[in-house]
């Protein structure tokens, strides 16, 4: 047990990852917010459904980097994997794929609408996607990690 | 440095830049809008009360199904009153609520027989007999405006007319050009309420009158 403990704190690896899946939600959710509450955007059904899965992110990370805990990317992973659909919908509803009868959402603030787009192509639910994949990423990349590093303690001893 | 002091450092580091894009955002936002939308701003034959010689126009777009509006009715009454001549209201159709589409056209049907203010005082005074969760119900606004001194027959027709249809359709397309996501929204002499808020809405309209008088 001490070993492992010892052998984690010289490979900080699988806390980095994390570390940059924490950076990712907090980014995300302070941009989400800035354009909902200060440029004051409306927020359609399906965002709300990704801040669902994206928000809690930034409370529940940093409880499992201080201490260091890797289970929290069981926690995680199906907050992740619930919004990377939702976004993966919603970019879908945006480029038109989605027909419209599909679409949830209330009358006065269409899903489909976009109001802001940079360089063409990278509108809100593009970046939500981005997000989502990275974070499911970085939780994968800090399982394996930790993992590598436990199964080399093991069997050092 | 351990990974406390870069957490710690990172979270600051990120919350110091949201705030500064907060700020930034914020100074860039002009107090004005742009002058090729100005005529979206007023229509002629707009409900409006304060006199036409007032030197200072509060534009509020509104929904009667929406309660904020409600509230700032009285509230805006008091301002014309209280700056008798100085301040002119007008009043332009945001119908955001389902369902409200129909009944700002009773609204204006109204206003063609001068009953505007009787009409939306009645329907703002009773929100909670016609709106329910949100979502107007025509038919008991439109009952409860026949209540008032109005030709009822009038009334059917003009509300259904294409006349008053594209009224209330040009109201609407000045709320999107104009960015109107929210009701009530305020523009005083041009300028929009940034900061939504009773007593930011005095401010804005005494800085006018300073100015105006």
């Amino acid at each position: 047990m001490n070993n492992t403990k010892t052998a984690v704190a010289e490979n900080n690896t699988p806390w980095n990852y994390l570390f940059f899946a924490w950076i990712f939600a907090t980014s995300g959710t302070l941009i989400s917010l800035f354009f909902s509450e200060i440029v004051q955007l409306p927020v359609c059904v399906l965002c709300w459904y990704q801040r669902i899965a994206l928000y809690p992110l930034v409370i529940m990370l940093p409880l499992a980097l201080f201490p260091f805990d890797v289970s929290i990317t069981r926690y995680a992973s199906p907050l992740v994997t619930f919004g990377w659909f939702v976004a993966l919908f919603h970019v879908l509803v945006v480029a038109g794929i989605v027909p419209e009868a599909a679409q949830p959402c209330v009358k006065g603030i269409p899903c489909s609408e976009s109001h802001f787009t940079l360089l063409g192509f990278i509108n809100i639910p593009v970046m939500s996607l981005i997000t989502f994949s990275l974070l499911g990423l970085l939780l994968f990349l800090a399982k394996k990690s930790y993992i590598q590093t436990h199964n080399k303690t093991l069997n050092r001893t | 440095m351990n990974n406390k002091t870069i957490f710690i450092s990172v979270a600051a580091f990120i919350g110091v830049i949201f705030i500064a894009a907060v700020g930034m955002y914020k100074s860039q936002q002009s107090s004005t809008i742009a002058s090729d939308k100005l005529p979206a701003l007023e229509r002629i034959g707009a409900p409006s009360k304060g006199g036409k010689q007032a030197k200072v126009t509060i534009v509020e777009f509104f929904d009667p199904a929406c309660g904020t509006c409600s509230q700032f009715y009285p509230l805006i009454n008091n301002l014309v009153k209280k700056y008798q001549g100085k301040v002119n209201v007008v009043m332009r159709y945001a119908p955001l609520h389902k369902g409200s589409d129909d009944v700002v056209k009773m609204l204006e049907a109204a206003h063609h027989q001068g009953q505007f203010w009787p009409a939306l005082e009645l329907l703002f005074a009773n929100q909670q007999r016609w709106v329910e969760h949100h979502v107007s119900n025509p038919n008991s606004a439109l009952a409860g405006i026949k209540t008032l001194n109005v030709d009822h027959d009038q009334l059917d027709k003009d509300w259904q007319s294409s006349k008053i249809e594209k009224i209330v359709a040009q109201d609407i397309q000045d709320g999107q050009t104009l960015k109107v996501r929210a009701t009530p929204q305020f523009f005083v002499n041009g300028k929009p309420l940034v900061v939504f808020g009773y007593e930011e809405l005095v401010s804005l309209v005494e800085q006018e009158i300073a100015e105006a008088y």
